[in-house]
């Protein structure tokens, strides 16, 4: 039966491909981009398999070449991982096919390597989320990595000095990662996810352990662009290419706040990482800082995409407050978000993608005179919906997951983390209108002299459909999965969280 | 003190090298170097692996002698070094040299562009150039 390989088919499928459009690529340009839809459509139809299997019959253990846990890697999938896949792999697909005229334009003699490497970094995401070893995370977190330094130094002219620091910076976040399970190792001599929190309970007052807890948190912290250690992002996803800003912008950050609730509540228990040690107070007090810094930041940008940038450390923020709540309301609220926030960072810069693609300007003043609404007035739709679902207005889903967060921040009785939700949903909502003012209603300076008189029309020049099809698919999910947020959450979220809270 | 230093050597000795090289990848200016430093922070805590596997009292690697024979022997724990670091580790080099290799072709990039690796001038004529359009 082909579907209880499902785990193990969702890495390997896009792995093999990758190399065989490398070697395609050489003689034959063309079926690079089929290949790697392929590759992509396969891992997603697989990570809906897997979801429909969770949801059915509970988690999934895969043992990889048949070797039992905890000598064997072990794949694991319950229903936190599985929502996760299916975000990812979905992203992935949606990116992909958005990225094709882009691409084209962009970089017309890369093509092959692009494909190569993008199939790569979505199946290391991938990879990441399925595994249940924790060394076996840092090697695919790596992948990951390494491909997306690759893809952003593919970007514009600061692109590969952005790369650079990234490189550095990521290099000292997964080094983190490793050291803190080199300490666990040490102290276990396991490296199975299920069997260290089996082991770890009797050891909690170690002091290896506390540092191993350590490593974790600030590596993980650097990967996902957590507040103090987001210095890397706004750089290298601002230069980026549109397609692979659009794509790490949605998922990177988000399977690192998944990797960050994997570490805080299946390797260590909730009862280490909340009542043992302060780690929830300081991630909470960490992610107001940066959801005000990140909004307030957001403001001052003239480039859309860097604008773009500060509001994802936001995000980020919303995610990390969720998860340091330590409750039921709380953490539904930040696994509902990293849904919620993926499909809308990824809308988000794929529309940014889009006025590049046309106007090759994303200066913000810059689109009253360009006369964007008339010019591309779909792509601007989707602009306006996103944006209203970012700052968190009804039916959109944004409004949903932040519902849920303010609930849990009640829940907790912490009532500043629920004033700042709101203040920071008042900021982004300044953010966003200040753009859309500028797309719809401010008016347009005079027309220059020597063209006075002729006052031309502005002819509908919109994006090609391959990239507004896909931004549609996004902007329906936005609109869709706030109304079924709740059947979400009864039938995958509710057994996504912990069972202790 | 000194003899706690002595007892954990392997440790102390992982916990300089790796500040060495954190201090190169934070505090230098120039990108080869940073690039330096992040190889020997790298290979610190792959010597840290290392080391955690040792044993002491004449432990050996872990092949059985004499394992084909009639007799089958019980392996002491004692006797043999753990595998599973060195192993790992395997893989954190190919990730080590991997992640080089991605910052040199990067340094490169940058080399052509601006025509030095050092950070401060690179900066200096990112300056520049917002300052003064080309077009």
């Amino acid at each position: 039966m082909i579907a209880e390989h499902f785990p193990a088919l969702i890495i390997v499928f896009p792995l093999i491909t990758a190399f065989f459009i490398n070697i395609v690529g050489w003689w034959w340009i063309r079926p690079c981009f089929y290949m790697s839809i392929l590759a992509l459509t396969v891992s997603f139809i697989s990570s809906i398999g897997i979801l429909n299997t969770v949801v059915t019959q509970g988690v999934i253990h895969y043992k990889l070449g048949g070797w039992d846990p905890p000598w064997g890697i072990e794949y694991v999938v319950d229903h936190l991982n599985a929502f996760i896949l299916v975000i990812v792999s979905f992203i992935g697909l949606l990116v992909g096919i958005y990225s094709k005229r882009d691409i084209e334009k962009e970089m017309p003699q890369k093509i092959p390597q692009f494909y190569t490497i993008y199939t790569l970094l979505v199946m290391g995401l991938l990879g990441m989320t399925v595994t249940g070893d924790a060394f076996n995370l840092y090697v695919l977190l790596e992948i990951a990595s390494l491909a997306s330094y690759a893809l952003i130094a593919m970007g514009e002219d600061r692109a590969p000095l952005a790369s650079f620091n990234y490189l550095i910076m990521g290099t000292i976040g997964a080094c983190f990662y490793l050291l803190g399970v080199g300490y666990l190792y040490i102290v276990t001599g396991s490296l199975n996810m299920a069997d260290l929190s089996e082991l770890l309970p009797k050891l909690y007052h170690s002091k290896a352990v506390l540092v191993a807890f350590a490593f974790f948190l600030i590596g993980i912290g650097i990967k996902m662009a957590f507040f103090p250690l987001h210095v890397w992002l706004p750089d290298a996803y601002t230069y980026a290419p549109s397609s692979v800003s659009a794509f790490v912008a949605g998922t990177m950050t988000k399977v690192g706040a998944y990797v960050l609730m994997r570490v805080m509540f299946t390797i260590f228990r909730p009862y280490f990482s909340i009542e043992l040690i302060p780690a929830t107070t300081v991630l909470g007090w960490t992610a107001v800082a940066a959801m005000m810094y990140g909004c307030v930041l957001a403001i001052a940008q003239r480039d859309l995409k860097r604008m773009l940038c500060y509001i994802l450390i936001a995000e980020v923020g919303y995610i990390v407050l969720g998860i340091s709540m330590a409750n039921r309301m709380g953490l539904t609220g930040a696994i509902l978000h990293i849904m919620n926030d993926a499909l809308m960072m990824a809308c988000l810069f794929s529309v940014a993608g889009a006025i590049m693609y046309k106007i090759g300007n994303r200066d913000i003043t810059n689109f009253r005179q360009q006369q964007l609404n008339k010019k591309m007035p779909f792509t601007m739709a989707a602009f306006t919906i996103t944006a209203l679902s970012v700052i968190g207005i009804p039916p959109t889903c944004g409004f949903f997951s932040k519902w849920y967060l303010i609930i849990g921040a009640i829940d907790a009785q912490q009532w500043v983390f629920a004033v700042a939700l709101i203040l920071s949903s008042l900021l982004s909502a300044v953010v966003f209108f200040k753009v859309i003012e500028q797309i719809y209603f401010k008016p347009r300076e005079p027309v220059r002299p020597h063209n006075e008189g002729t006052h031309e029309e502005v002819v509908m020049d919109e994006a090609p459909m391959s990239m507004l099809i896909p931004i549609y698919i996004m902007v329906g999910g936005i609109l869709i999965l706030g109304i079924l947020s709740g059947q979400i959450i009864s039938t995958v979220i509710q057994f996504a969280v912990p069972a202790s809270f | 003190m000194i003899e706690y230093i002595i007892a954990k050597y392997n440790y102390w000795a992982y916990i300089v090298l790796m500040m060495i090289g954190f201090y190169a990848m934070i505090g230098k200016g120039n990108l080869i170097k940073k690039l330096l430093g992040m190889n020997v922070f790298q290979w610190a805590i792959i010597l840290f692996y290392v080391s955690t596997s040792v044993k002491k009292g004449g432990a050996t690697i872990p092949i059985i002698q004499n394992g084909h024979g009639p007799v089958t022997h019980a392996v002491d724990v004692a006797q043999y070094l753990n595998p599973l670091p060195h192993v790992l580790m395997l893989t954190a080099i190919v990730v080590g040299v991997s992640t080089t290799g991605v910052a040199l072709s990067l340094a490169i990039m940058i080399y052509r562009k601006y025509k030095t690796l050092e950070e401060d001038e690179i900066l200096q004529i990112e300056e520049y150039e917002a300052l003064e359009p080309e077009e």
